[in-house]
């Protein structure tokens, strides 16, 4: 069994270099001779903006692409990587941006499945032992017998850190492995993986957009931009301000305008009494009443998944409401297309490809959701014409700064931030006078988080009514003229920005009401 | 025993009814459930079924030896379940379309191979005598019971023990359940739902050698009454669990032994309606148990349905 084999001598952490990396897609060079060299036992951070290439470096180390050219060493050793599996013999793991979890096993299941050798008939008995005397092993703490998809996000990122510790990888590459998880779940498993650096059985590369996590946790730093190194060093050595010079070279930073004042109070956005069940049947939103004026943005604050989700849901017509009315400018409003087109409400989310965007068609497509019905799109009804489509989808490219091969591009082969600009231009380019937004910098860098929360606060100023749903309370802090506090399903706390601080509004968020 | 023998005619009718019904929808249906377990849907079993009905009485009428037919009829099976798991995974191929081909594809073919043995007789299956034991001809002819349904029976208990302990039956489970973390895992998506369609192929194949060689034990084109599509419905109201699909089987047989139960003992009256049940049934189970707030418990996260 792949625990018991403990390698004898002081560290087992491996060391892993690449040399000459290079990847390119089509027309392409996603990786331009990136070669980065990660010590044994250090904790090595990789930076860069959204679609430099940080996700194509690991999954060419992992095998899951093969580089156009470039070789891979480990302990000084040349390795041919054809397939992850390969990586895995080798002792190298991955977590993924997303989760690669089986739903419906449990995690005990999961974790057996893993192994390599997974015997043709599972003795449990036999096996929970050697799980749990495998867990005092670790720091982590996880439920075994619960289904995965009962587990929180902490939970289950914590899963997949014990899955690759579980299979004996002493070389962890992690993709923004924080950006689901809430700052103490973050801090608690960081600070747990790099005291496992410190005493040399393990090895880490970490993919974060979060200089917290730098400067707190990692021994190095690579940079990546447009696919080439542009810089690294040793964390002790460098600032963040040279760190994000090297991200995004003299390029300005977007700021956000400054708040103008509204002149007139004028409601624009009235949710009265929503109720919602869960898909489980179970109440998930109750008695959510909320109202919202033009020109300002109502914060919705919360530890994630305490109905959040469904109440974005309900707005954006992807949930049937149990009971309640929603009114926009005092008259009742039913969240479907056609309305939504006359009372000009739009609106994103986190996981685009999840919940608005379709994956495997095109950029352009994809940016014409709204537009693709009517006039030039759709010069008579029932007709499609491609070419104002794309047209309007190169123009959005270009203002809103779409990295994107063409506009014929399947979307999911866009950078995690790229899509979620994609997204952004096609729902803030018209007249909006409703905005619905939920987390809506989720795994963006800073460059393009600024960027973002600039173009909320233009449309803000613009007169639109702005509910903003996000877990990360800075965002909040930031943007919102009033914040309210979701707890179980309710609103447990209102107040306008100017009357409250952090600390009450963390407190609302625990649970103390 | 019996102060009313209309009604013990009508349960012991019903109870062997049920046994027999249930036989074909049992195969069909663990069939169906563990090519979903994989992550595909195979509409084409009713056809996979025709087929193996026509197959295994043609192999039984040459041969002489039924339970020969049976293994032809669910190697026949196997065969269509490559066939539609090789097309699947051809890019932009679409497994229901597939499937619904299959269906017509088999149904086909088995009339086209089928039409010599509409008139010759072909040995039929033996049933083991439960009913010894007792001196009343209704309660022994009851208790006749085919081996079949045994091993049907079997096959359930086998299935849900091995979907939890064993190797194989995790993997079928990780591959129907997310396929981004099957191939993470390096297993081969592709082939294990190949293997997992030409298994429930082969279920089904045998599921349809029951209907020629033993009930109702003869080959005609009439043969099947969509049990391969109501088995579909049948594994969704199991929700994917071997087990249920036993009970789940046994009620569609129950239902379906309504109309010719009420029959025996005279009553005819309403006869087609009785004779409609488990087609109610289906239709009310599908209403009852899918609703549009409520996501599919149990259902494998790959099923293009679900998805
Ligand atoms: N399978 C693919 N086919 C074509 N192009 C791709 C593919 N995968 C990635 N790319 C392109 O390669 C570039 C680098 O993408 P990558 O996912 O590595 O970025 P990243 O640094 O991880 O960004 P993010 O921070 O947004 O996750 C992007 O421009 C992307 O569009
Ligand atoms: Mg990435």
């Amino acid at each position: 069994m792949s625990l018991a084999r403990t390698r004898p001598g002081a560290t087992r952490a491996i060391g892993v270099e690449t040399v000459g990396m290079t990847k390119i897609f089509g027309g392409l060079t996603a990786l331009d001779d990136v070669s980065i060299r990660v010590a044994s036992g250090s904790f090595h951070a990789l930076l860069g903006e959204n679609g430099a290439g940080k996700s194509t470096l690991v999954k060419c180390m992992m095998g899951f692409y093969q580089p156009t050219r470039g070789e891979m060493l480990v302990n000084d050793v040349q390795v041919d990587v054809p397939n992850p599996r390969a990586a895995t013999a080798l002792g190298i793991g991955m977590v993924y941006q997303h989760f690669t979890l089986v739903p419906s096993l449990t995690a005990a299941e999961n974790l057996v499945i893993a192994r390599v050798d997974t015997p043709a008939v599972i003795d449990w008995g036999k096996e929970r032992t050697a799980l749990n005397a495998f867990l005092e092993t670790t720091p982590f703490r996880v439920p075994l017998d619960v289904p995965v998809s009962g587990l929180s996000a902490g939970e289950k990122q914590k899963l997949e850190i014990l899955k690759q510790l579980y299979l004996d990888q002493r070389f962890l590459i992690l993709d923004e492995p924080t950006s689901v998880l809430t700052p103490d779940e973050a801090d608690e498993m960081l600070g747990l993986l790099h005291g496992m650096t410190k005493a040399g059985d393990l090895t880490i590369l970490m993919i974060t957009h979060k200089f917290r996590e730098v400067t707190a946790y990692a021994d190095d730093v690579t940079v990546l931009r447009r696919g080439r190194v542009v810089g690294s060093g040793r964390v002790e050595d460098l600032s963040i301000a040279e760190m994000s010079r090297m991200m995004i070279g003299e390029t300005d930073i977007r700021e956000s305008a400054a708040r103008t004042a509204q002149p007139e109070k004028k409601l624009k956005l009235e949710l009265a009494g929503l109720f919602a069940d869960d898909d489980e049947e179970l109440p998930a939103i109750e008695a959510i009443s909320l109202k919202i004026h033009a020109g300002e943005i109502l914060g919705i604050a919360g530890v994630s998944g305490n109905g959040q989700s469904e109440l974005i849901e309900v707005l954006s017509g992807q949930r049937l409401l149990k009971d309640g009315r929603i009114f926009i400018d005092t008259r009742p409003y039913e969240p479907e297309r056609r309305q939504m087109d006359r009372f000009k409400v739009f609106g994103f989310s986190e996981e685009p490809l999840r919940n608005v965007a379709v994956p495997r068609m095109s950029v352009a497509e994809n940016m014409a959701f709204r537009t693709f019905d009517k006039s030039p799109i759709s010069p008579f009804r029932g007709w499609l014409s491609p070419v104002p489509m794309r047209k309007k989808a190169r123009g959005l490219i270009d203002a809103y700064r779409v990295k994107t091969p063409s506009t014929e591009e399947p979307i999911e082969n866009l950078s995690g931030g790229n899509v979620q600009r994609a997204i952004l231009a096609r729902e803030l380019s018209g007249d909006v006078d409703v905005l619905i937004v939920a987390n809506p910098c989720f795994g963006l860098d800073f460059a393009s988080v600024a960027e973002i929360r600039a173009q909320i606060i233009d449309q803000r100023n613009k007169g639109a009514a702005i509910l903003l749903v996000s877990e990360d309370l800075d965002e909040i802090l930031e943007l919102a003229d009033t914040v309210a506090v979701m707890s179980e399903g309710r609103i447990t706390y209102q107040s306008p920005m100017a009357r409250t601080d952090r600390a009450t509004i963390g407190h609302a968020m625990a649970g103390h009401h | 025993m019996g102060d009313d023998p209309g009604l013990m005619t009508v349960l012991l009718a019903m109870f062997a009814g049920a046994i027999r019904v249930s036989t074909p929808f049992l195969f069909v249906s663990l069939g169906e459930m563990l090519t979903e377990k994989s992550g595909r849907i195979n509409l084409g079993l009713e056809g996979t079924l025709v087929f193996g009905a026509m197959s295994g009485y043609a192999i039984s009428y040459h041969t002489g030896s039924p339970w020969l037919g049976v293994l032809v009829a669910g190697l026949c099976g196997s065969l269509f379940g490559a066939l539609h798991g090789y097309l699947c995974k051809l890019p932009k191929v679409n497994d229901i379309a597939i499937g619904i081909a299959m269906m017509l594809f088999g149904t086909g073919l088995a009339f086209f191979f089928g039409k010599p043995y509409i008139q010759p007789s072909a040995p039929r299956l033996p049933s083991i005598s439960f009913g010894t034991w007792s001196d009343h001809p209704a309660v022994r002819q009851a208790l006749e019971i085919n081996p079949l349904f045994l091993l049907g029976i079997a096959l359930a208990i086998f299935l849900w023990w091995a979907l939890k302990n064993t190797r194989y039956g995790l993997i079928i489970r990780t591959t129907g359940d997310s396929a981004p973390a099957a191939l993470a895992l390096g297993i081969h998506v592709d082939r294990v739902r190949l293997l997992s369609t030409m298994a429930g192929g082969f279920f089904a194949g045998i599921g349809g050698s029951f209907l020629s060689l033993y009930y109702p034990g003869s080959w005609t084109e009439g043969l099947s009454s969509g049990q391969g599509l109501m088995a579909v419905a049948l594994v969704i109201f199991a929700r994917w669990n071997p087990i249920y699909c036993f009970w789940a089987a046994l009620l569609f047989g129950a239902a379906g032994a309504l109309g010719p139960a009420l029959q025996s003992i005279g009553i005819s009256r309403g006869y087609h309606f009785f004779n409609a049940a488990p087609y109610i049934l289906t239709l009310l189970i599908m209403i009852a148990s899918t609703s549009p707030r409520r996501s599919l418990k149990g259902a494998p996260g790959e099923l293009s349905i679900t998805k």
